[in-house]
């Protein structure tokens, strides 16, 4: 069954300050949608939002025509998950507990931790090759390994719609291909639906089959990559003079920033 | 690098592990309990009267003689009993503080709860000429009303685990101020009363106080096991255990409100024993060392430092001198809080 989420008509913000206003969305069923903009645009807000994570202040965020502040928040984790940016894990904590811990929204009172559960952990650790580290403790992994743990537990929570705020930040280049290559694999192999925050605007137009460009709180291009990352889009978001080439290894939109000093002297 | 799809999943080797890591437990819970009967042994067998063992297992079946009786049922076992219920009671109630508040100085004794049950309790004895059940009342009181003014004070559409901690170490400063007033003001000779019962004793413990911190346990033990699941999920950040589907503000309220029961109690029926609440956490889940809740072993750790402070307090000094057990365990919890200080801060991670 595929799930929509949409927001509808929202405000959010924190503290009566909206930051987004009057915004309407509704996320393509198993795409893959990357939500870029420049810095404060909004992009974690409205991620939050769809999570549940903050309510609106107006309007609603539904999941199939049901506003989801009113649905149980455990049912409403079956199906929409979240990756924060920083999460926080107890000390001492052993890989195969942390990815364990995604099953929680699928457990209750009288189905406590099954033989399926260990299934899908193992599933969701060998998905993204964290299975060799089950035994080891969070905090001795490196930056790469660790953020592969938390997309491990994300997908132990098995929700048919993941959302990730930054899934790449503090990741050298070749850990986030790894991880975005993960998340497509996810995305073409289960139909799962992919909502992520990327700063990196090329791997954005390589990965995205959807591309939201966000601005001051609006969203300003909604679309294929090859649809909204044009120059004008660009400078209207970021404020970048930058020239747009395909990608050489996929031809997707490609940006190249032009800044004060090297444009003249190639053109 | 292999292609992800192509590796299998196999779910044996996370059942080995899980099965080993709850073994682990298990048997830590057993030795921890068999040190606990061992102290318990040593409690109610040595002392200015002692028993030798099988006399022991003779009068608690209900066939000592009649100073045997006394000595063991009427002076020493509920002592123990009182000993080892406050203990894992602390125990507890700091556990929950440090997971829900994601700090390790989070603990009813450093954030003011205890204190606010002393400042209550003194203030009861002083000025209001409370008997015994009075004062605990007065205590469980004061512990509420201080965890509802921190929480109040630290709440600004959601309570920080870092601002519930500073504002609670200022409040234990204004309630210290409060309980020295108190003190000065006081005859030397109720003054005396006062500190006695300030730095927390077990002794003279009556079955009226065990059977409510015994009650209170009983009810709370399993409400903290059905939520532990939301626990564990808190533990990752907010956000995250909001995306579990938990409710984070609430869950914590909840157990935020379970803790406090859990140190109120205690402390009114023994007085606020300093640092039981801080350490036993730490160093159950330092042994156990699976990064999991450990809630059992951390209340028998509890049990095991109060009785044992309990026991050196008894006997550590010649003659027939007894310190309350507070000092023992203000001791053994005082450099830990230092080491704690001096060397959590580069990391500034909670438990």
């Amino acid at each position: 069954m595929t799930h929509l989420l949409r927001a509808e008509g929202v405000t959010l913000g924190y503290d009566q300050t909206p930051i987004i206003e009057n915004l309407d969305l509704a996320i393509v069923p198993g795409a893959i949608t990357v939500i870029v903009g420049a810095n404060a645009s909004g992009k974690s807000t409205l991620l939050k939002g769809l999570s549940r994570l903050i309510t609106p202040d107006a309007g609603q965020v539904t999941l199939d025509g049901r506003n989801i502040t009113a649905l149980p928040g455990k049912k409403v984790a079956t199906v929409v998950g979240l990756l924060p940016q920083q999460p926080v894990a107890p000390e001492g904590i052993t890989v195969a507990d942390l990815v364990g811990r995604g099953r929680y929204p699928h457990q209750g009172w009288f189905r406590q931790w099954s033989s399926t559960d260990d299934e899908i952990v193992a599933a969701a650790m060998a998905a993204t090759n964290t299975d060799e580290l089950a035994a080891r403790r969070l905090e001795d992994l490196s930056g790469g390994q660790r953020q592969r743990v938390w997309i491990a537990m994300a997908l132990a929570q098995d929700p048919e719609i993941l959302l990730l705020d930054e899934p790449t930040t503090f990741l050298d280049v070749t850990h986030q291909i790894e991880v975005l290559d993960l998340l497509l694999e996810r995305n073409r192999e289960r139909g799962t639906t992919v909502v992520m925050v990327l700063h990196d605007l090329n791997l954005a137009a390589r990965y995205a089959d959807h591309l939201v460009v966000m601005c001051a709180g609006r969203i300003v291009a909604n679309g294929t990559p090859a649809e909204t990352l044009t120059a004008e889009i660009v400078r209207h978001a970021f404020d970048l003079e930058a020239r747009i080439v395909p990608d050489p290894v996929c031809g997707a939109p490609m940006v190249v920033p032009i800044g004060r000093f090297h444009g003249r002297v190639l053109i | 690098m292999t292609t992800l799809s192509e590796r299998t999943a196999d779910a044996a080797p996370l059942t080995q592990a899980r099965a080993r890591r709850s073994r682990r437990e298990r048997g830590i819970v057993l030795v921890l309990v068999g040190a606990l009967v061992a102290v318990a042994a040593f409690s109610l067998t040595v002392g200015a009267y002692s028993l030798s063992v099988p006399d022991l297992l003779r009068t608690l079946t209900g066939q000592g003689t009649q100073s045997e009786n006394f000595i063991v049922l009427s002076l020493r076992l509920p002592r123990l009993t009182l000993a080892v219920l406050v203990g894992g009671a602390f125990a507890l109630s700091g556990a929950l503080f440090q997971t829900v508040l994601r700090n390790p100085l989070a603990s009813p004794d450093i954030i003011g709860v205890t204190g606010g049950a002393s400042a209550a309790a003194v203030f009861g004895m002083l000025i209001l000429g409370f008997g015994s059940v009075g004062t605990s009342l007065a205590a469980f009181a004061g512990a509420v009303i201080v965890a509802c003014v921190i929480y109040l004070l630290a709440s600004r559409g959601g309570v920080a685990g870092y601002r519930f901690v500073l504002i609670g170490v200022g409040v234990a400063f204004m309630v210290q101020g409060l309980l020295g007033y108190l003190l000065s003001r006081a005859d030397l000779n109720d003054a005396q009363g006062a500190l006695l019962w300030l730095v927390g004793s077990v002794s003279g413990a009556r079955w009226q106080d065990i059977s409510v911190v015994a009650v209170v346990l009983l009810v709370l033990l399993p409400v903290m096991r059905v939520l532990s699941g939301r626990l564990r999920a808190l533990q990752l950040g907010d956000e995250l255990a909001r995306s579990l589907g938990v409710g984070a503000e609430r869950t914590r309220l909840v157990l935020l409100v379970i803790a406090v029961a859990l140190a109120a109690t205690a402390t009114a029926a023994v007085g606020p024993l300093a640092f039981v609440a801080f350490v036993a956490a730490p160093i159950a889940r330092r042994v156990v060392g699976t990064g999991g809740l450990a809630l059992i072993p951390t209340a028998l750790v509890g049990a095991l430092i109060t009785t044992v402070a309990d026991f050196a307090a008894q006997h550590l000094l010649p003659g027939q001198l007894e310190l309350p057990a507070g000092i023992i365990t203000g001791a053994i919890g005082a450099p830990y809080l230092l080491w704690l200080l001096a060397t959590s801060n580069t990391t500034g991670k909670g438990a």
